[in-house]
C-alpha cells in the first residue's frame, strides 16, 4: 500500500529537482521552462495525494486550474523566448548578462 | 449563504472584464496611430471603476461564492488605490510609448488585465482565488515587459522576470498545497479556524515557510531580490513605473490574505522569518543603492529597501501595525511612480536619460522641475514634512510599542544611509557644475502629470491623516 508520505516524498523530490534545475542550469532557457513545469507538476502531485487521502474534491479542482494556468504560462514563456531569440540569435542562459550592476 | 452566487458582489470585476472586451474590439477598428480613443476609454473605465467601488465602500464584510470571495473595507480601499495609481501611470505612459513604437492596443489591454488580476487578488478569500488573481497579474506583466520586441534589454529582462516569477509562483503553490494537506481546506477563513484549534504540525510549518518564501520572491525582498534591479532596468520606463508601483499594493493585499487572515492566530510562527527578510532588505537595498549610477537601478534598490520597511510593519502582528504597513505601501506606490515619472519625463524621442549625471544642471536651468524631482527624492528618503516620513514614523512607532526596539534602531540607521543616495541625486541637479542643461522635450500633458503627482506628495505630506484614516478603517480601527 502506497501511503501519503510516499507521495509527499515523491513530490518533494520532484520539486527539489526543478529548483536545482533552475539554479544550476547554465545552458538553455528552454530547460528553465521545463523546470518550471516540473515544479507545477510536483505541486499537482501534492494536491492529488492530499485530495485523495483527505477525501476532499477541492484539491483535485485546484489541479485543473493549475494545469490550465501552466498551459497559458508555457505559451507566454515560449513567446518571450522567441522574442529573445530574434534579438539575440541565441537562447543561452550565460549570454543573458547585459543587465548588471 | 443563500446568496452566495450573487453577482452583485463582483460588479466592478465584471464591469472591467466587459470594458476590456469592448476596448479590444474598438481598438481593432482604429486607424488612429495615437490610439486616442483606446486611451480615453481605458481612463474612463478606471474612473467608472473608482466611482463604483467608492460607493460600495461602506459595506460590511461579505463572503460570497462558497467562501472563495470576500468584499470588505480592506479590498475596497486597496482597489481604489490600485485604480488611482494606474490612472496616473497610464498618463505617464502615453507620450513615452508613442515615441517608442509601443503605442499599440495591447499595452492598454494588458494593463487592464493586470488590474483585473490585482482586483481578484485583493478580494480573494481562498488560496485558489489568490493563485488565479496572481497568475492573471503576472502573465500580463510578463507580456507587458516583452512588449518592446526590438529591444535586447527588454527581452532579456522579460525572460528573467518570467523565470523568477514562475519560480516564485511555484514556491507559493507548493506552500499552499502543504497547507491544504495540513488543514484540509482551501478557504482562508476555514484554515484560520483550523489553526485556532490545533497547533502547527510539521507539514503546516513547511507550508508556511514556502508561502513566506513565495511572497518574499514576489516582493523582491532580500535574499530573493536578484531579479528586481534587472527587471526595473531592462523594461521600458513606463512599464517599470507600472510594475514598481501598482502590483506592490496588490501584493500587500495578498500578504494580508495569506499570512494575516489565514495564520493571524499564530503570528509568532511567521513573524521571525519576515523580520529577518525585512532587516536584510533594508540593509542590502540601502547599501547597494549607494553605488548605483543608473537612476532606474537606484530606484530598484531603493524599492528593495522600502519593501523591507514595509515588511517591518507587518512583523509586529497587530491590526494597527498592518494599517501602518498599508499606509506605507500606498504612499510608496505614489512616490515610486513619481520617481519613475522623472525617468520618463527626462526621456526624449531617441534618448533615454537614465544616468544620474544626465540630470546635471536641471535644477539651475529648469528650477520648477528640479524642485519637483527634489520633492520626490526627499519624500522617498522620508524627511518630514514630506509624505514619505509619516508612514515610516508609524511603522517605527509600532515596532517600538511591540518591543522590537533594536530592530527599529537598525532600520533607522540604514534609512540614514539611504538619505545619502537620494541627496546625491539632488546634488547633481542643483550643485554640480554644468555648462548646459538636459533639454526637456516632453509633452505638456506629461509636464502636468509630473507636477500634479509631485504636488500631491506635498499635499498628502502636509495632511497625512487623509490616507491613514482609510487604512485604519480597513482594519476596523476607529481613527
Amino acid at each position: 500500500m502506497i501511503g501519503l508520505s510516499d507521495y509527499l516524498l515523491l513530490s518533494a523530490i520532484l520539486f527539489a529537482i526543478s529548483v536545482a534545475g533552475i539554479i544550476i542550469n547554465r545552458k538553455n532557457v528552454i530547460t528553465l521552462l521545463m523546470c518550471i513545469e516540473l515544479m507545477l507538476l510536483a505541486v499537482n502531485t501534492n494536491f492529488i495525494a492530499f485530495a485523495h487521502f483527505l477525501d476532499d474534491i477541492a484539491g483535485q479542482v485546484f489541479v485543473f486550474f493549475i494545469l490550465t494556468v501552466a498551459a497559458a504560462e508555457a505559451a507566454i514563456g515560449l513567446a518571450i523566448i522567441v522574442v529573445l531569440f530574434r534579438n539575440r540569435a541565441t537562447i543561452d542562459v550565460e549570454q543573458l548578462n547585459q543587465l548588471k550592476g | 449563504m443563500t446568496d452566495s452566487m450573487n453577482l452583485a458582489f463582483i460588479t466592478s470585476e465584471i464591469f472591467l472584464l466587459v470594458a476590456i472586451c469592448v476596448i479590444m474590439i474598438v481598438d481593432l477598428y482604429q486607424r488612429d496611430k495615437e490610439r486616442m480613443l483606446t486611451f480615453a476609454l481605458t481612463q474612463i473605465t478606471l474612473l467608472v471603476l473608482f466611482i463604483i467601488d467608492f460607493n460600495q465602500l461602506s459595506q460590511e464584510r461579505v463572503i460570497a461564492f462558497s467562501g472563495h470571495w470576500v468584499n470588505d473595507h480592506l479590498s475596497g480601499i486597496l482597489k481604489l488605490s490600485i485604480y488611482a495609481i494606474s490612472f496616473i501611470a497610464l498618463f505617464y505612459a502615453r507620450p513615452f510609448i508613442s515615441h517608442r513604437n509601443l503605442m499599440r492596443g495591447e499595452y492598454y489591454m494588458l494593463t487592464l488585465f493586470s488590474i483585473l488580476g490585482m482586483m481578484v487578488m485583493v478580494s480573494a478569500n481562498s488560496f485558489l482565488t489568490v493563485y488565479l488573481g496572481l497568475e492573471l497579474l503576472s502573465l500580463s506583466l510578463y507580456a507587458l515587459v516583452a512588449l518592446q520586441r526590438d529591444s535586447k534589454l527588454a527581452s532579456e529582462s522579460a525572460v528573467k522576470y518570467f523565470v523568477m516569477g514562475g519560480l516564485a509562483s511555484g514556491f507559493l503553490l507548493y506552500g499552499i498545497s502543504l497547507i491544504y494537506g495540513a488543514s484540509g481546506s482551501l478557504i482562508i477563513t476555514e484554515v484560520a479556524n483550523h489553526y485556532q484549534e490545533t497547533p502547527f504540525g510539521l507539514i503546516g510549518k513547511f507550508g508556511l515557510v514556502f508561502i513566506v518564501i513565495g511572497l518574499a520572491f514576489k516582493f523582491g525582498a532580500v535574499p530573493f531580490h536578484m531579479w528586481l534591479p534587472d527587471i526595473y532596468h531592462g523594461s521600458p520606463s513606463s512599464i517599470t513605473a507600472f510594475i514598481a508601483s501598482v502590483p506592490k499594493v496588490a501584493a500587500f493585499g495578498m500578504t494580508v490574505r495569506l499570512l494575516v487572515e489565514a495564520f493571524g492566530q499564530s503570528v509568532s510562527e511567521w513573524s521571525t522569518m519576515l523580520l529577518i527578510v525585512a532587516l536584510l532588505s533594508v540593509a542590502f537595498g540601502n547599501v547597494i543603492a549607494v553605488s548605483q549610477s543608473n537612476l532606474k537601478r537606484l530606484l530598484a534598490y531603493s524599492a528593495i529597501a522600502h519593501i523591507g520597511y514595509f515588511l517591518l510593519g507587518i512583523v509586529p502582528g497587530t491590526a494597527a501595525s498592518y494599517s501602518a504597513a498599508m499606509y506605507y505601501i500606498i504612499v510608496y506606490a505614489l512616490m515610486t511612480l513619481a520617481g519613475f515619472g522623472i525617468v520618463i519625463f527626462m526621456s526624449s524621442e531617441n534618448h533615454e536619460y537614465q544616468k544620474i549625471t544626465d540630470l546635471r544642471g536641471l535644477g539651475r536651468y529648469h528650477p520648477w522641475y528640479g524642485l519637483m524631482f527634489s520633492i520626490v527624492m526627499v519624500s522617498l528618503a522620508g524627511i518630514p514634512p514630506f509624505i514619505g516620513f509619516w508612514p515610516k514614523l508609524e511603522i517605527f512607532r509600532h515596532l517600538v510599542i511591540n518591543g522590537y526596539v533594536l530592530e527599529a534602531v537598525i532600520a533607522i540607521a540604514f534609512s540614514v544611509v539611504g538619505l545619502f543616495y537620494y541627496l546625491k541625486v539632488i546634488k547633481e541637479m542643483f550643485f554640480a557644475e554644468s555648462a548646459d542643461s538636459p533639454a526637456i522635450t516632453s509633452s505638456r500633458s506629461l509636464k502636468i502629470a509630473v507636477s500634479v503627482n509631485c504636488i500631491l506628495l506635498v499635499i498628502f505630506g502636509l495632511m497625512p491623516d487623509n490616507i491613514y484614516q482609510y487604512c485604519l478603517q480597513a482594519f476596523q480601527i476607529a481613527g
